[in-house]
């Protein structure tokens, strides 16, 4: 199913080099797609987990390093257990099938595995009695990639401090010295949250960086397309070489989802509603919820979930 | 040996040495001399709780007046070691509570540590006086009350990072009434609300109260009114600040914190608005710690607070303070020892925040009793870690976290190999070392050639190959406790240096390449050593030469340990027995 999406992708694209999964997740199938070249309709590498900033090069500078440096003496057979393993780990059970609500927390926030059940299997990391309690973390620390287990080395204690103090904080101190010049409220970039239900984690986007809504929508299917093809992978055969982009489309337009932001005066309003000027001031959060969810909110939501029964 | 001191002279000698390290080196010399230097230890350090027997420790120390014990590995600070792995606090105070009754403080960090521990902490000793809890997990306030109710001569009660079971704001009102004998009280982990007046009563029959940390709960209004009952306080630890800015308000704060004329150390500050921070500026000169490391105040207003502060010895702040920021730091506070600066976002994607290593040198080429660093930085250059090297030769803690893993040099786009190697060379005081970024297999020569008296190491996604490990630990004389993750070395360093394990605290590996056989091999051929395979599958469900996820390896007089959860996998010493979650000898 859906489980290979984030596993597969070594997102170094080093395929050459078997990982250490090869030999114990046998029923994986680590085709054709370890190669991330081929990128075309399905687009995965905006999806892909990578580290790097955004925008940055570090597949391709990681690339020339792994060659440039590899006499490998490593003495299990070729295997250089890189980054993405870190991050294959901590995702290993986030799109198991059956598991809705026990993805828990992606990295940081949780021990490896330590509140997720595998596939209701009982070999599972004893979960502590009060899990989310103890750790004090819950689906909502935000993590805009999906964040490798304990990286960077900050104490949850204070990842959860910052996590809850920062809710209002939007963007950043300006970077340049043209921005510092600027008297005035504005900001140079914009980010704000974006949560998907039923994702185990939060991205984070920066609204300046889009001219209009039909930009920040194909950004956003691409940022969640991994969740939805999780959620509809084993309806109607959606196999990863079987969506396009059209059907992306549709997943998240045309049916079961839609976009909302919370504004200024903390009220949830649909996405599209307003000019895009005016919605870029006024957006806090992003939020793609389930049309079901979202009634209520505006007439014109009402009507798509009437359409549509 | 022809010189005999009557126990007596001994004993009195001993009386001035309070140095366990001395202690125990005392205690080699002979039996007379291990005999008297035990009956006479009164503070005894057990770094790591399954190193000893608790059975050994209160046998060996009658005299025992405070015990300070360390449980999980730091990695677990990182969410790496999973929950219930152990670090049980029980089986401690057990033993204590039946063999050493007159025992007065207790320091625990990263162990579990029930209601029932504390509870028996309050019944078993009389004279209790300190109880610090750092890190550690498993109780809730119910224990918190019962040490507050029981332990009439309690001095010091201090939660620091600790995840307790809120289960509200009444453990405070368990105090007794009659005056307390109080010094610290830290309470800053706390969720849940204590009732101002309740704190209010109990600060003010507190005379002896010199530190005070207030969790975010408490307002500012209740703040003001506590520095009133508390102007003695020299060290004080805010709640939230994130009240909106009234005119009145304010005065009142300046004017409660002009009143604490010997306040030395301020921390909390949560969510504090740039607006309040003039209100600080009457204690700013007195200060020699300074903890804003949860203060979302950009740099202008950073830099006006902090250049009053001359007498800074200790500076923990967030990335918001930018290269700026950290030019004036090292032009007004030259007293600076340590400084700590912590990422505003903990996203791997995050910021634009222009902090760069230049802040860093800034820092040390002006503060020139700047000795323990902890920097968060998206990249770095050998060139400044040249310079810090140079400016800084006194250097005792260095740990740079390059937040992207595997970034080179991002000007010459080389490894940070020779800018560690200026580290470890030129700091010969460097006791803890902790290094990120591209390195290569030669990093590592040359700190294991030339960090001799570095203690503890920490590494993340570094190195090519086995030799790395080689290096370390063929070399760092000192070194008593390794971590390394997401590194690619294998079985063979680690066996062939495998009697250099028992001179460390621990080992930890995560996400490397050794395998199962080679920990099985290294726990027979090693019987002081523990070797904990920690791995969600039994390692015996694959082949031999798999890699295992996590490895946890530490010496230890008291043998293979009972209380392993199904998730950590000892090995038998007998090889035929196999393994198994209980590994009895």
């Amino acid at each position: 199913m859906s489980e290979s999406v984030a596993a597969e992708h070594d997102y170094i694209g080093l395929s050459e080099f078997p990982t250490m999964e090869a030999t114990t997740m046998s029923d994986k199938t680590k085709t054709k797609d370890n190669n991330n070249v081929d990128d075309n309709a399905l687009n995965f590498k905006a999806t892909e987990l990578r580290l790097g900033l955004p925008g940055s090069e570090s597949p391709e500078r990681v690339d020339s390093r792994f060659l440039a440096l590899n006499k490998s003496s490593c003495p299990v057979s070729g295997a250089k257990r890189v980054f993405s393993d870190a991050i294959n780990e901590s995702n290993k059970w986030i799109f198991s099938p059956g598991s809705t609500t026990a993805t828990g927390d992606v990295g940081s926030g949780s021990g490896p595995g330590s509140s997720v059940v595998k596939d209701g299997k009982s070999t599972t990391f004893p979960k502590p009695a009060v899990p989310v309690k103890e750790k004090k973390s819950s689906a909502t620390a935000p993590a805009s990639k999906a964040q490798v287990v304990g990286w960077p080395p900050i104490r949850s204690f204070r990842k959860n401090s910052m996590a809850s103090s920062q809710s209002q904080k939007l963007g950043n101190n300006s970077e340049t010295e043209e921005a510092e010049a600027k008297s005035g409220p504005e900001q140079p970039c914009l980010y704000v949250k974006v949560s998907m239900e039923g994702a185990p984690y939060l991205r984070k986007i920066d609204l300046k960086t889009y001219k209009s809504y039909l930009e920040l929508s194909s950004a956003l299917e691409k940022m969640f397309s991994c969740f939805t093809i999780g959620q509809f992978g084993s309806h109607g055969g959606c196999g990863r070489d079987g969506l396009n982009e059209s059907r992306l489309t549709d997943l998240l337009r045309g049916s079961e989802y839609v976009v909302t932001y919370e504004d200024k005066d903390s009220d949830w309003m649909l996405v599209g509603d307003v000019p895009w000027d005016m919605f870029i001031c006024s957006c806090k959060k992003l939020r793609i919820m389930k049309s079901s969810e979202a009634i209520g909110l505006a007439p014109r939501v009402m009507e798509k979930c009437r359409s549509r029964n | 040996m022809g010189l005999r001191f009557p126990p007596k002279v001994l004993e009195h000698i001993l009386s001035f040495i309070d140095s366990n390290e001395d202690r125990n080196s005392v205690s080699l010399v002979c039996k007379s001399w291990f005999e008297t230097e035990r009956k006479t230890r009164k503070r005894v350090f057990v770094g790591n709780c399954y190193a000893v027997s608790p059975a050994a420790v209160t046998r060996r120390f009658p005299e025992m007046r405070s015990l300070t014990l360390k449980g999980k590995p730091h990695f677990a600070d990182y969410n790496l070691v999973p929950d219930g792995w152990g670090g049980y606090a029980w089986p401690w105070i057990e033993a204590m509570a039946a063999k050493s009754s007159s025992l007065e403080e207790i320091r625990m960090k990263r162990m579990v540590v029930t209601d029932e521990c504390l509870e028996k902490i309050a019944a078993s000793f009389k004279d209790f006086k300190v109880l610090v809890l750092t890190s550690c997990e498993g109780f809730s306030t119910d224990g918190i009350a019962a040490i507050a109710a029981t332990c009439r001569n309690l001095r010091v009660l201090e939660l620091r990072e600790c995840i307790v079971e809120d289960l509200g704001g009444d453990w405070l009102s368990y105090f007794p009434e009659s005056s307390t004998s109080l010094v610290s009280l830290d309470f800053s982990c706390l969720d849940s609300e204590v009732k101002i007046s309740d704190l209010e009563r109990l600060v003010s029959r507190s005379p002896n109260l010199k530190s005070l940390k207030l969790n975010p709960a408490v307002t500012l209004d209740g703040l003001v009114s506590l520095l009133r009952c508390a102007p003695q306080l020299t060290e004080l630890g805010t709640g939230s600040f994130a009240a909106q800015l009234k005119p009145e308000a304010f005065s009142k704060l300046s004017e409660a914190f002009s009143n604490c004329k010997q306040l030395q150390s301020l921390s909390g500050l949560w969510d504090v608005l740039p607006e309040y921070l003039p209100a600080l500026y009457s204690v700013c000169p007195g200060l020699t710690s300074l903890n804003l490391s949860y203060a979302t105040v950009r740099m202008p207003d950073l830099v006006e607070l902090l250049r009053r502060c001359s007498k800074l010895q200790k500076l923990w702040v967030m990335d918001l303070i930018e290269d700026k920021g950290l030019e004036a730091v090292a032009s007004y506070c030259k007293e600076l020892r340590e400084l700590r600066v912590f990422p505003s976002e903990p996203d791997l994607d995050a910021t634009n925040i222009p902090l760069t290593e230049q802040g860093l040198v800034f820092v040390s080429k002006g503060c020139r009793k700047l000795e323990s660093v902890l920097y968060f930085c998206v990249q770095f250059t050998n060139a400044a870690l040249f310079t810090i090297a140079r400016k800084r030769p006194n250097l005792k803690c260095f740990r740079l976290c390059v937040i992207e893993p595997f970034a080179p040099d991002y000007k010459t786009n080389e490894p940070l190999d020779k800018g560690f190697k200026a580290i470890a060379e030129g700091c010969r005081d460097l006791r803890r070392l902790s290094v990120s970024g591209l390195l290569s297999d030669k990093a590592f020569k040359y700190i294991g050639k030339h960090a001799k008296k570095v203690r503890m190491l920490s590494i993340a996604f570094a190195g090519d190959s086995d030799l790395m490990l080689h290096h370390l630990l063929s070399g760092c004389q000192s070194l008593k406790k390794l971590e390394i993750r997401d590194c690619p070395f294998g079985d063979t360093a680690l066996l062939e240096h495998a009697a250099k394990l028992e001179t460390m605290r621990s080992l930890w590996m995560s996400s490397c390449f050794v395998s199962f056989g080679a920990c099985k091999l290294l726990s027979q051929k090693m019987p002081r050593l523990n070797v904990e395979v920690i791995d969600e599958h039994p390692p015996e469900s694959r082949p031999e030469s798999s890699p295992v996820e996590r490895i946890y390896i530490y010496r230890t007089v008291a043998g293979p340990r009972m209380d392993t959860p199904e998730f950590v996998w000892t090995i038998h010493k007998n090889p035929e027995n196999g393994v198994s979650h209980l590994a009895i000898k």
